[in-house]
């Protein structure tokens, strides 16, 4: 996936003393993209954003805007601004210092600066603060003076980290969109460090998911989220039921052998590359569907499993099933209750199904 | 928690009153001696209740003494020892938290390693550099023999030239004092409480270290200071040692030196009644001081969260 590389990563890797934190690292972004790097804590995201901002130098590979080499540029050289997690607002400063900090030191003129950051303040809807100090804001508030401060003195790229992960949960919901609506109109370049799937989901263009330092899988979020790259990837999406089955290809489709739950059958490759032999099943508890046992009737092409329901429980809009299959245990969502006990039917549709071939062990 | 009981607060009230009167106890003895007359002040037993001479014996002390002079040279001592010490350990607290150079824990435990010595300690030392300043380099242009070929050639006395003594100036008062240990200690851990995003937030608008230092620490750290200033204070004003050894000449005395001659030697005529009144002005200052800022100073001691 060639973009025009606004921002590029040519092999950028990271070590900490002896630690690998990132490695292998090839990344281009295109102007005006929202650009999501996902991951669990301590697979590199946060250095990865720090090496962009000019914090960390890569222990090798090269970071260029624009074409040009920024690899060892200082912070305030690059054209990138920074939200932090923890906001880093001056306590001693107002509001209207704190977002007029970065043009002062520029040298703008005092009229130009003022103009300039009441131009933020009606942007993020913080007219009348400018001269309360950070103590005296809500966690929102706070978050929009630190989004302002970034970006007055106009970056090509925002850099992001986790900036929502410190506001309340029902106002998280609602800053996504205006966030991801203001990097629209503003066609900004955003860099956004999560480790929320949903976030990253809602707000990129295109999500860069790391693990162990590596990126992943990279690409638009109904791809990450339909066609997962490795079994790391789809457990990350929430495909957290897994099985192991056995099977080999043949022609367009994979034959699946018969297992302890299932009858053999097949399911269509569709473009996946699987070798014979032992495959990782993994699905979303809400791609399963649940039958009783007696009316089960394969309709759509997927695959059925026997089991037996263990336990449900409500967790608001479903009934969310432990259902054993064979010698392992799934989660199984249902618009109604089967009550523990019941012999039922887990039908997994073909394209909710994902197959990897198990780590040779 | 705090625990809300009659008892409890009542047996808290009796202890403080009791720990109170134990630290006044000796402030009213001095108050009574200074208000008697001399020969009221060597009656056997002492009494108890003051006489009514304090004011005079206020004025007759602060005239014997020269006070107006000496508090003059106090005033001057104690800010030059508290903005020098300020100064000196907030620059070096910021080096050693900040900055990555060569044997910065070596210079930071050095420093620390000096809180264990007091001024008294490394008192002669101490004399011998600030009353020969100039010593050091005049050995030094001596070995290099830059002394003897400047007399040869050009009869220019380098020796005479580089005499810097210290004694009886403000200088020399103020100088030995303003190192401080303690307070770079202090200034070290108060700004390793400092957030690093602060820092970075800094380097990405663009500040250097300086513009970091004066647009940011200094002003989160104006509670520390004026906390740290009071102390400072206190520790300038009652300085006894040094300015007795280094003062000479009447008019450089400070007030503490002023007190001590005061005090009378055997032989003389025991005037404790002048001591003891001239006791309560020259302890005004730092009272006052406390009294004044104590607001700062609980603020800079608790408030470590701004």
């Amino acid at each position: 996936m060639e973009r025009d590389g606004f921002l590029e990563l040519r092999g950028v890797a990271s070590r900490y003393g002896s630690t690998q934190v990132l490695s292998d690292i090839d990344l281009s972004i295109a102007k005006g993209e929202f650009v999501a790097l996902l991951g669990s804590s301590g697979c590199g995201k946060t250095t990865l954003l720090r090496l962009l901002a000019g914090f960390i130098s890569p222990s090798s590979g090269e970071v260029k805007v624009r074409h040009r080499d920024v690899t060892h540029l200082p912070p305030d050289k690059r054209g990138m601004a920074l939200v932090f997690q923890s906001y880093a607002l001056w306590p001693h400063m107002t509001v209207a210092q704190n977002i007029g900090y970065g043009l002062k030191l520029k040298g703008v003129a005092r009229a130009e600066i003022a103009s300039r950051v009441s131009a933020m303040q009606a942007m993020l809807g913080l007219e009348g603060l400018e001269a309360r100090k950070p103590q005296a804001l809500s966690g929102g508030q706070r978050q929009r003076v630190a989004l302002g401060r970034a970006l007055a003195i106009d970056p090509e790229i925002l850099l992001l980290d986790e900036p929502l992960s410190n506001l309340d949960a029902r106002i998280r919901l609602s800053v996504r969109h205006e966030l991801r609506a203001l990097q629209k109109r503003l066609g900004i370049t955003a860099i956004h460090v999560t480790h929320d799937r949903e976030e990253a989901m809602v707000m990129a263009d295109r999500i860069v998911i790391l693990n162990a330092g590596r990126i992943a899988q990279h690409g638009s979020p109904e791809e990450v989220y339909n066609r997962p790259a490795s079994a790391f990837v789809a457990a990350f999406m929430g495909a957290e039921n897994v099985l192991s089955l056995n099977g080999h290809p043949d022609g367009d489709a994979f034959m699946l052998q018969a297992g302890p739950a299932n009858e053999a059958t097949t399911v269509q490759l569709a473009g996946r590359h699987l070798l014979p032999g032992a495959v990782e099943a993994r699905f979303r508890p809400e791609a399963a569907h649940l039958f009783a046992k007696e009316e089960f009737l394969p309709r759509r092409p997927g695959v059925a499993f026997r089991g037996e329901v263990l336990a449900v429980a409500y967790p608001g809009g479903h009934w969310r099933h432990v259902v054993r299959l064979g010698d392992r245990e799934i989660m199984a969502d249902a618009p109604q209750a089967f009550s523990p006990g019941m012999r039922v039917a887990v039908h997994v549709p073909a394209e909710s199904l994902f197959l990897f071939n198990s780590p040779t062990s | 928690m705090v625990e809300r009981h009659i008892w409890l607060s009542l047996f808290c009230h009796v202890v403080l009153l009791i720990g109170a009167a134990v630290v006044c106890l000796p402030l009213y003895f001095a108050f009574v001696a200074g208000s008697l007359t001399v020969s009221e002040v060597q009656q056997v037993p002492f009494p108890l209740v003051p006489g009514d001479h304090f004011v005079e014996n206020t004025v007759s002390a602060w005239k014997e003494g020269d006070f107006g002079r000496l508090y003059l040279n106090s005033i001057i001592v104690t800010v030059g020892i508290v903005v020098g010490k300020l100064a000196v350990s907030v620059i070096a607290g910021f080096a050693v938290t900040y900055f990555r150079f060569p044997f910065r824990m070596t210079a930071f435990w050095l420093i620390f390693i000096s809180l264990m010595l007091p001024v008294e300690v490394r008192i002669i030392p101490t004399y011998e550099a600030v009353a020969d300043a100039g010593g050091p380099l005049r050995s030094f242009f001596g070995a290099i023999g830059l002394t003897g070929f400047l007399a040869s050639t050009t009869g220019y006395q380098l020796e005479a030239a580089l005499q810097w003594n210290m004694i009886n100036t403000y200088g020399g008062l103020i100088l030995p004092l303003i190192a401080s240990a303690s307070a770079t200690f202090l200034f070290r851990q108060f700004f390793l409480t400092v957030p690093d995003e602060l820092c970075e937030a800094a380097k990405l608008d663009g500040a250097g270290p300086l513009k970091f230092f004066r647009d940011v620490l200094l002003p989160l750290s104006s509670s520390n200071i004026a906390a740290l200033s009071i102390i400072l204070f206190l520790y300038g004003w009652n300085q006894y040692l040094w300015p007795l050894l280094f003062t000479t000449e009447k008019e450089m005395y400070t007030a503490m030196i002023g007190l001590k001659d005061l005090i009378p030697v055997a032989d003389a005529q025991p005037a404790w009644h002048l001591a003891m009144a001239a006791s309560f002005f020259v302890m005004a200052p730092p009272a006052l001081v406390i009294l004044l800022m104590q607001r700062w100073f609980t603020r800079g001691l608790v408030d470590s969260s701004k």
